[in-house]
């Protein structure tokens, strides 16, 4: 059956005139869509149709340097409706801006069409750009020549300019299309939900709470502090880093505008920047938080003994238990699959134990309801874990760890006390070799990316065991040495040249055990020496990278936000908009965006604090007007669309006219699924409207280079021959 | 290069034109990246921007074959990742639809795909453009009496 009688039988023809195929696509189709035929002097701005602004940018030799931009501009003048068309070296300067304000004027422009970049990129701009020349700023469509053109056909001159003629046709096809719409503006609630409770988060969260806003800081752990807390010591300047974090955690803890809901899930987020809808689930601790004052008399009653994921393992912890310290709140938290009255329903030992009967066993997880106008994701990073078998023995050798066990290990208040031993024999080693690099730069068993921190955690170790035990000999194997931030340098020249640390470049390729002492030999080139060496150590640290957090991965799906190809978040501009996320009213803290060290990551959390706030200290944030708009005249009330709509925005209604339906423009999202379904065409998504989409497709397929038709003419031909 | 060779000649003289539905949040934003990584792709696919693959109407696609595209292709966000919830759903539910219905309207598969792409996967556009580009040169122009 013939493609154009099919969407005729599907009524298609009769409803939306602008989506009706037709055989003979004639030149005015091809070029805007089903509209009258224009004569060149109508063309030239006397039509009905709107007056279209052209302006095409070279973006230095980005776009120029490939696409022969004055050609597109020739092609442009001669569009219908065009009465401007011109060329930029940068379109988004603001030369460029003031050169498109005055065409605007000039030629008393009323669709303007800006052929650049991405409109991920700077279409807000130029958005405020034909605003200031008097224009409604959604007039407005961007042609990508850059990201879509230019950049991806660089090698092709000739045809990225064809493309690029191609994509401004429909670029201006659309526009002449496009209607004036109004932003929507709704009030934002004066509060903010922060997800995380590492250092990052309670960063963003103390400053957003010292501004005077409501912050809701949302941890899973039963204690704030991350993986800052658990660390020994900080790179490069040797700061014991729970002593830096435990007074921000009590602060955090203690200040009138935060809420703390530690050991808590985010479950849902709806609604939008300004109005976010947040339901949390409050694990049950089965300790009243009230009640519980920290004494732990609880913990030493408790007869059961698990290893505590907190020491990575290596040290025990009670089924009731705080996992440090320093926690905050400190509060106890009974671990149901580990307690004994939850396997045999005996036991309570603790309940017995406890004067101030903050023990309830009967306990359930409850749901908090919250609403906030801004969300700060800062769910951090999880260690690689050598899972891969033979990934340096991990799994085999007993003296084989990762760093952050290191840190345990070497922690005064981890479960040696800060003696440096090796788990197979409980001895202090003489001889440690820290590997560089696992899990990371290697895409064969972890990830490509670096990550960072390894090398300076790996050197800060080093000092550290030196510093407990000053004859340990110490040997680091890395690939290359990136000490790029303040003061790195320097460590590594003092681990160096101080503690006599040895750098070996190379990457081992073999370890073996020796299975009466449990030392491990190490066989690695030296890429320096150019020689293959063999060395035996008593324990091997294995410098591991940092990965995106399993519980990131589940928020990310909550909150739609999106990945960089490393599997971190990825922020709405690697450049100038690093904190922010393609989401308005959500940003980005710490390690949940990318590999980064405790300062960057304090860094981060600021400027997303400040970043949330701006949006907060305004009274209303303007929301983008594209939503879906249902013709009544045209409804016949079947609710196909009430159907589709994840969001619940059509409602269907009984009038005096029969049954119809209309959007709850606060509800719409504007993905335009219900303009897709309606049967009737009765539905328009704004900015994206079937006559639009028409419009650039009947454009996209009338270009200039070998079409299909002619190609089947060719080959008709070629067969007659 | 030999003098006097004409490499237009050599060209296949059939170039064909794909259209290319993208959702804004990550088939655009893979097209994107296809670009800031400079990964090179053929130029016959044209894309037209749309909020959510929910959004392609099955009449959009009918309307770019009856046109003379060659190729149609429908983008958006991975399954369960979409930004609009489940719009990606919508998108796969019509797919199948028109799938079979443009087989029996004598299309090959090939001309008519649904992909998701995320917005990490610039590879993964270049790779399907590519892909489409060899098959859709391989099958030549839509018979006669198709579209």
């Amino acid at each position: 059956m013939d493609l154009a009688t099919f969407a005729g039988s599907l009524g298609l023809d009769a409803i939306t005139p602008a989506l009706a195929g037709s055989d003979n696509v004639n030149s005015s189709e091809l070029l805007g869509g089903n509209e009258v035929k224009r004569t060149p002097t109508e063309a030239n701005g006397n039509s009905s149709g709107p007056r279209i602004g052209v302006f095409i940018c070279h973006c230095g030799s980005n776009i120029a340097g490939t696409v022969d931009t004055s050609k597109v501009r020739e092609a442009a003048e001669k569009l219908p409706g065009v009465v401007a068309a011109k060329e930029n070296k940068y379109t988004c300067s603001d030369l460029g801006q003031d050169e498109i304000i005055a065409a605007i004027k000039e030629n008393k422009v009323e669709r303007v069409v800006v052929a650049a970049c991405s409109p991920r990129m700077h279409e807000p701009t130029f958005r405020s750009c034909i605003q200031e020349a008097g224009l409604n700023p959604y007039l407005l469509q961007m042609v990508n020549l850059r990201e879509q053109c230019s950049w991806v056909h660089s090698r092709e001159k000739d045809k990225a300019t064809e493309k690029a003629i191609d994509l401004v046709r429909m670029g201006v096809a659309k526009a002449a299309k496009l209607v004036p719409l109004e932003a929507r503006e709704v009030p934002v609630e004066q509060s903010s939900l922060v997800i995380g409770g590492g250092v990052a988060g309670i960063q963003a969260a103390l400053d957003l709470a010292q501004m005077g806003f409501k912050v809701y800081l949302v941890e899973s752990e039963p204690s704030i502090g991350g993986r800052m807390a658990q660390l020994d010591k900080t790179f490069p300047t040797g700061d014991c880093a729970i002593c830096i974090l435990a007074p921000k955690m009590v602060e955090l803890a203690r200040h009138p505008n935060i809420t703390l809901l530690s050991y808590s899930e985010v479950e849902e987020v709806t609604g939008f920047i300004g109005s976010y809808e947040v339901k949390v689930r409050r694990k049950a601790r089965y300790v009243v938080e009230k009640k519980c004052v920290g004494c732990g008399v609880c913990a030493d009653s408790c007869p059961v003994k698990v290893d505590n994921e907190f020491d990575m393992g290596f040290g025990k912890r009670k089924a009731i238990y705080v996992p440090f310290p320093q926690a905050v709140p400190l509060k106890y938290t009974i671990d149901k699959d580990n307690c004994i009255h939850f396997k045999t329903g005996k036991c309570k030992a603790c309940v017995k134990a406890c004067a101030n009967e903050a023990i309830d066993h009967e306990m359930e997880d409850e749901i908090v309801e919250l609403k906030v106008g801004t969300i700060i994701c800062a769910t951090g990073f999880d260690t690689y874990v050598p899972m891969k078998r033979g990934v340096y023995k991990y799994w085999e050798y007993q003296n084989v760890i990762t760093g952050l066990e290191l840190e345990r290990l070497l922690n005064a208040s981890g479960p040696t006390g800060g003696h440096l031993i090796r788990p197979s024999d409980e001895k202090t080693p003489k001889r440690v070799a820290f590997i560089q690099c696992v899990g990371s730069r290697n895409k064969k068993i972890g990830v490509n990316y670096c990550s960072r921190v390894c090398c300076m955690y790996s050197m800060k170790n080093a000092q550290i065991i030196k510093e407990h035990e000053p004859d340990t000999e110490i040997a680091v194997y890395y690939n290359d040495i990136r000490a790029f931030g303040k003061g790195f340098e320097e460590l590594y020249h003092r681990v160096r040249e101080e503690y006599g640390i040895e750098f070996i470049r190379g990457r081992p390729a073999k370890l073996s055990e020796d299975p009466e002492t449990n030392s491990i030999t190490i066989r690695a080139e030296e890429t320096l020496l150019n020689k293959i060496t063999e060395r035996q150590f008593d324990l091997i640290v294995l410098a591991t990278g940092l990965q995106p957090s399993e519980g990131g991965k589940r928020i990310g799906k909550i909150l739609s936000l999106s990945l960089s190809p490393d599997g971190f978040f990825m922020e709405a501009h690697p450049k100038l908009r690093p904190v922010d996320t393609a989401i308005d009213g959500i940003y980005l803290a710490g390690c949940a965006q990318g590999p980064k060290d405790i300062p960057d990551s304090v860094a981060q959390a600021k400027a997303a604090a400040a970043s949330a706030a701006s949006i907060m200290a305004g009274k209303n944030v303007k929301i983008e007007p594209l939503t879906a708009l249902i013709d009544e005249s045209l409804c016949v009330g079947c609710g196909l669309c009430e159907e589709m709509c994840p969001y619940g925005a059509p409602e269907v209604f009984e009038s005096d006219k029969g049954t119809k339906a209309k959007i709850v423009e606060a509800l719409c999202h504007g993905c335009g699924t219900c303009a897709a379904a309606c049967p009737q065409k009765a539905i328009t998504a704004n900015q994206f409207t079937d006559e639009q989409i028409a419009s650039e497709i009947v454009s996209a397929l009338g270009g200039i280079g070998v079409t299909a038709e002619k190609a089947k003419k060719a080959a008709k031909k070629a067969e007659e021959a | 290069m030999e003098k006097g060779v004409d490499l237009e000649e050599r060209r296949p003289i059939y170039e064909p034109k794909i259209v290319a539905f993208c959702c804004n949040w990550c088939s655009y934003a893979g097209a994107d990246l296809a670009g800031t990584t400079r990964l090179q792709y053929p130029t016959n696919v044209r894309i037209v921007r749309v909020m959510c693959s929910g959004r392609v109407d099955p009449a959009f696609v009918l309307k770019a074959f009856s046109l003379g595209a060659d190729g149609v292709l429908v983008a958006g966000c991975h399954p369960s990742d979409c930004h609009y919830i489940n719009g990606n759903e919508k998108a796969a539910m019509r797919g199948t639809f028109l799938s079979e219905f443009l087989e029996d309207a004598g299309l090959e598969p090939q001309r008519f795909k649904v992909e998701w792409i995320a917005g990490s996967e610039g590879q993964k556009f270049a790779n399907i453009v590519k892909q489409m580009v060899a098959e859709l040169e391989a099958l030549g122009p839509i018979a006669e009496g198709c579209a």
